[in-house]
């Protein structure tokens, strides 16, 4: 069950991926099929499920795209 | 109103003061040390803040950062000081702080001398710094001049939110006259609502600054400070002029030098030579209006500078190649003389120059 | 549902012009979180000297003076000697600070100035496209130590920290890093307290944070972090060189 709530202001990532880096539960990857106004892949979450609403995607984000909520 | 007999460079530190200067950001140099000295005493006891920077260059990006915060603020030294300063001060334009910077300018190039010059005249106004940008400059012949013209400057800094300079010379630091402290203030300058003073949650934030990455917005911004520097060229012109209307020689002279030359002037018409002279206060905006008073028949123009001449360019625009133009002058730290002066107008009034 | 994490008010909705993971971005979160957090948002006056995070002058939500190269911390001087009642802060790369601006951050610490300075130690000079910087590792490459810079030809890194930590009037000195998101906590942790320094009274504050520069280190954003943690960590060790008492 998901802990956590993820959302992602796309047009705002620049696809550096130290999000995916640090998700303790590997589910952020940047999201190949979609292309922001910058022209970078966003990143999303790929299974919200394992979310664990820890917020290390968005404390390591250097352009605050992620925001984090505990359910 | 009582006069009181005070040192130049002390005479500034008052005059500041009494204009409502609180802040005050410098560096010892001679011969302007007396300005940081008389400062560290006086701004404490009201309620003001001195303090001695480990540079020129720091102090007045001190200057920058209290005049950006809104305050009244000055700093001073001597010409090699001054030329350290030139970065901060194209800053100060470009972000259009107000503040005073006043220079007791001494013998030149590099470390010079240490007694009264005026070879500071192309860097105070054509600017030392990068940029197409102005600031006013007053150059008082006298400590009474200086106390009205330190006042001034702190009226207009803000009502034109630029730097202002003061052009005074070692004479002027380190002699003494009597002088008075005239209450000139002009009361309606506008708020500095522009000033980083915090949000309190009232406003939206301001920003102090001189950078425009966009060079559409730079140059917009260079066109709004040109409508300023305009303003001041229509508004802020002061000199002091006499004999222009049966001159048989005009001299041009400014600052101390400027007295020198009104004792050769006397030294002349008792030897029944009519001599004029034109004397800017403001080196920047120049009075070149002021050289179509001259009579036709005036057989030549003397400029009279503590340089090597640094003051003809200005005398050739303003006259228009009308007359012939000579210099005399001494540097280095050497101060003219009356006899020197005089006998350069005997050969100009002779015909033998 | 409780907000774990959300963009800080302290934060402009100017977004950042930083290079693809750069952190440099990650440290402006930080900074303006704790000016929001410590309530002293509408207090804050920040300095901007040059270099690339200049544009902080739009991205920090209070009054900003944007500052010739080095000298932030004169001008910092000059806003706080007219306003000692508002929090300022200098937020300065390693080529202004270790640079062209040493002799006024010396001087700052050794006036004991009340302000709080944010020190950003990226081994480089990031604006202008990757020069050598006072604090490039020995060996390292750069746009003018294209062999890798030498001891010989020019010095050894210098460490700041450590440096301005001999200056009696810094109160509160620390060399942090962003490089994971456990050393970032710990970085706003130094960041908060090196505020709190200022808000007491206590005298100069600095935390030095070591930071990436992907672009011009010629790496990807993750790698970078990897780089840091491997050189300049070792050189540049983390820690408290400076604490002050609390009020009693």
């Amino acid at each position: 069950m998901a802990k956590g709530k993820v959302t992602f202001n796309d047009d705002a990532c620049k696809g550096c991926e130290l999000c995916v880096t640090v998700c303790p539960k590997q589910i952020i990857k940047l999201n190949k099929e979609k292309i922001n106004s910058k022209g970078y892949s966003p990143a999303h979450v790929i299974n919200i499920e394992e979310c664990i609403a820890c917020g290390n995607c968005a404390i390591m984000c250097p352009d605050s795209v992620i925001t984090v909520e505990r359910l | 109103m009582s006069k009181v007999l005070m040192k130049g460079n002390e005479a500034v530190g008052a005059a500041a003061i009494k204009a409502g200067c609180r802040y005050f950001f410098g560096y010892p140099i001679t011969p302007s040390s007396e300005i940081p000295e008389y400062m560290s005493k006086a701004l404490p006891e009201v309620g003001g803040v001195f303090l001695q920077a480990e540079s020129e260059v720091a102090a007045i990006n001190m200057v920058y950062g209290a005049g950006g915060a809104g305050a009244r603020v000055m700093t001073g030294s001597s010409s090699p000081g001054i030329s350290l300063k030139q970065e901060g001060i194209t800053y100060a334009a470009g972000a259009e702080i107000p503040c005073v910077i006043v220079n007791m300018m001494r013998g030149g190039p590099g470390l010079g001398s240490i007694q009264p010059g005026q070879a500071d005249y192309y860097q105070s106004t054509r600017g030392g710094g990068n940029g197409d940008y102005r600031t006013l400059c007053y150059a008082p012949a006298s400590i009474q001049e200086t106390v009205d013209y330190v006042m001034l400057a702190f009226d207009k800094a803000d009502e034109y939110r630029n730097p202002v300079l003061i052009c005074a010379d070692g004479m002027i630091g380190q002699m003494m006259e009597a002088v008075e402290f005239k209450e000139n203030l002009n009361k309606n300058l506008p708020a500095k609502d522009w000033a980083t003073t915090g949000t309190k949650g009232k406003r939206e934030k301001n920003i102090v600054n001189s950078l425009f990455l966009e060079a559409e917005l730079c140059e917009d911004h260079n066109i709004r400070l040109e409508k300023k520097y305009k303003l001041m060229e229509e508004n802020e012109v002061l000199y002091e002029a006499f004999g222009l209307e049966d001159a048989d020689v005009v001299c041009v002279a400014y600052g101390t030098t400027s007295r020198i030359v009104k004792t050769a002037i006397k030294l002349a018409a008792a030897k029944g030579i009519k001599v004029g002279i034109i004397r800017p206060i403001t080196l920047w905006p120049y009075p070149y209006a002021i050289y179509k008073d001259i009579n036709p028949n005036c057989k030549g123009i003397l400029g009279v500078e503590m340089s090597q001449g640094q003051i003809m360019d200005d005398i050739k625009i303003g006259i228009e190649g009308r007359m012939p133009v000579y210099f005399h002058g001494r540097t280095g730290g050497m101060v003219p003389t009356p006899a020197g002066i005089l006998a350069e107008i005997e050969k100009i009034a002779g015909g033998t120059k | 549902m409780t907000m774990v994490y959300e963009k800080s008010k302290g934060l402009t909705d100017v977004p950042f012009h930083y290079c693809p993971g750069c952190t440099h971005g990650v440290i402006h979160k930080l900074v303006a979180e704790t000016l929001v957090e410590l309530g002293v948002l509408e207090d804050a006056i920040g300095v901007a000297p040059v270099g690339c995070s200049v544009l902080a002058y739009k991205y920090f939500n209070c009054d900003m003076q944007e500052a010739a190269h080095g000298r932030a911390p004169a001008v910092a001087t000059g806003i706080k000697r007219v306003h000692p009642e508002n929090v300022v802060f200098t937020y300065q790369g390693d080529g202004d600070l270790a640079s062209i601006g040493t002799a006024e951050i010396v001087h700052a610490a050794h006036r004991g100035e009340k302000f709080t300075t944010i020190f950003v130690n990226n081994a480089i000079y990031g604006m202008t496209g990757g020069q050598m910087a006072p604090t490039t590792l020995i060996g390292q490459k750069t746009t003018t130590s294209p062999l890798g810079r030498t001891v010989e030809h020019s010095g050894m890194p210098i460490r700041m920290s450590e440096m301005l930590a001999t200056i009696d009037g810094a109160k509160f000195v620390e060399r942090v890093s962003v490089d994971t998101p456990a050393n970032i906590r710990k970085a706003k942790k130094a960041i908060k307290r090196a505020f709190e320094c200022q808000i007491q009274g206590k005298g100069f504050a600095i935390v030095e944070v070591l930071s990436t520069c992907p672009t011009n280190w010629g790496y990807t954003p993750v790698k970078a972090l990897g780089w840091l943690q491997e050189n300049m960590i070792p050189y540049y060790p983390l820690g408290n060189f400076r604490d002050f008492e609390e009020d009693k």
